[in-house]
């Protein structure tokens, strides 16, 4: 979804966490001006969104593992949820920096998957990257979600293992409706749009 | 009951709103937030010849009061236009579009503007002599008196449609432009393209955007676009359709009032997808509070 914030003219695209008939669940990370102004928004503050934006996660028969890096973790959650009432319990890594930037892990816990954290500098769960962190789980389908670097780690990871996934990407995006070109990215089958096409595609679309 | 109608080298328009080239896409992206017969036409996506991908992101960035992009004109190629989107735009948009060109050589203006002039969906065409994010092409038509008028001429000659030559603003005298591309035979101007400008990302210490730099556009630019307009409005004698910045009906009113015969909408499309439904819902309004009977009676009333 698209965020509009006041004082800015842009809007901040930010996926969704969760979502139910009253709410629309959303995590960010403060990093930019435009971030920091939300953090300001107050309870009863009216929000100007443009929702229902790209597509998703597919929610497939397989034996899935979700690998989520930082700011890339809450779209997992809903993901995780739909997999629990589709019937397949999947595995969960989570990585972050540091200790202090861990965030979800027992929401995750709570749904009653298993949970492998990792950070960067190991001053929580395991230390390491949150591939190094998938490593050692059972799956043959992957969804990731988190900075381009983590997400192509995680290709390297299906290539290894020849099995398949779904990748939500990030990219600079303005309108976020598919109007400007702004977040085009090169696939298998020619230009897409990350907000519109996307963000998340196949690994068979991705030219890594 | 006001009037809002404006006649545009011939064709009245239902009112002088136009999104702009490069904001609306093929209309494809607008169907599903409102019903875009509404509009006066829109201007679609800059077309070149071949297809082209564009450039490498980070293509856009946040500005005060703006923003900038760098997205190379991005576009399937006039063939794929021809055949797949054209078709596409004739089931849900019934008025004439206007198409928008881009070239890296005259001959590429030529070769576009003739294809497309065959298209009985196109009114009117605008040729892009002023893209500031692609080299060798775009933009350096655009910045001298001879270039420009040698693209208009020359695609002036394989239409029946009319031609209308988009100014860039990054020149010492746009009103020069004008006038050359004027005296080519061009059936009117638009103007402006987007400002050449860039940012710099202070934790990263490099540019925002992948091509360092990019146009600046929204409405922090206003009022150089309205400057730009009244000038080269009163110096010409076809028709100038203005844009830069405009995102209500009192900034159109103010466009036309500098010489606009119509108005495009840009930057504001990507902010708010139902920007130009609202301001052409909003004219009426605003005119009655100014006493405008009908829109083309004010067209350069700030210095007729």
């Amino acid at each position: 979804m698209q965020f509009q914030v006041p004082g800015f003219y842009l809007r901040r695209p930010i996926s969704v966490c969760d979502w139910d008939e009253q709410t629309l669940t959303l995590i960010y990370k403060t990093v930019g001006h435009g971030t920091e102004a939300m953090t300001r928004i107050q309870p009863g503050d009216e929000a100007d969104l443009l929702t229902g934006l790209g597509n998703g996660f597919t929610v497939k028969p397989c034996m899935p593992v979700l690998i989520g890096g930082g700011v890339g973790v809450p779209p997992l959650y809903k993901l995780c949820k739909d997999f629990l009432a589709f019937g397949a319990h999947p595995a969960v890594a989570l990585g972050f920096n540091s200790k202090d930037e861990v965030f979800y892990e027992k929401e995750f816990m709570a749904l009653g998957v298993p949970v492998t954290v990792t950070t960067v500098d190991g001053s929580y769960g395991a230390k390491g990257y949150v591939t190094q962190g998938a490593e050692a789980l059972t799956f043959d389908y992957v969804y990731a979600c988190g900075p381009t670097p983590m997400l192509r780690a995680v290709y390297t990871l299906c290539e290894q293992r020849g099995i398949s996934g779904q990748f939500s990407l990030e990219e600079r995006m303005a309108c976020g409706f598919g109007a400007c070109m702004g977040c085009s990215i090169q696939t298998a089958s020619g230009p897409k749009r990350v907000c519109a096409d996307g963000p998340v595609f196949e690994k068979e679309a991705l030219l890594w | 009951m006001v009037d809002t109608r404006v006649l545009l080298s011939g064709v009245t328009l239902d009112n002088p709103v136009i999104p702009a080239s490069g904001t609306f896409g093929y209309g494809q992206e607008f169907r599903s937030f409102y019903d875009i017969n509404c509009l006066g036409t829109f201007s679609f996506k800059g077309t070149t010849l071949m297809p082209r991908f564009g450039n490498p992101t980070p293509r856009v960035a946040e500005c005060t009061a703006g923003m900038l992009n760098s997205i190379g004109l991005q576009n399937p190629g006039v063939h794929h236009v021809i055949e797949h989107e054209l078709p596409e735009l004739k089931t849900f948009f019934h008025k004439p579009v206007m198409s928008n060109i881009s070239g890296f050589s005259v001959e590429e203006y030529v070769q576009v503007a003739a294809l497309l002039d065959k298209e009985e969906q196109i009114g009117w065409h605008e040729i892009n002599i002023s893209c500031p994010n692609v080299h060798g092409g775009g933009m350096a038509f655009g910045t001298s008196c001879e270039n420009a008028a040698t693209v208009a001429r020359a695609v002036k000659a394989v239409c029946k449609k009319p031609v209308y030559i988009k100014l860039s603003p990054n020149v010492t005298d746009i009103v020069s432009i004008a006038k050359a591309c004027e005296d080519a035979g061009a059936d009117g101007l638009t103007l402006i393209n987007t400002l050449l400008g860039m940012r710099i990302c202070l934790k990263d210490r490099k540019p925002v955007l992948a091509n360092t730099m990019g146009g600046f556009s929204g409405p922090a630019i206003f009022p150089v676009a309205l400057r730009m307009v009244y000038q080269v409005a009163s110096a010409v004698r076809i028709p100038v359709i203005g844009m830069g910045g405009v995102q209500s009906a009192e900034d159109v009113i103010e466009m036309m009032l500098a010489g606009a015969t119509a108005v495009q909408v840009g930057a504001a499309n990507l902010v708010n997808p139902l920007a130009c439904r609202e301001i052409i819902g909003d004219l009426p309004r605003v005119m009655e509070k100014y006493n405008i009977v009908s829109l083309q009676d004010i067209i350069g009333g700030a210095w007729k």
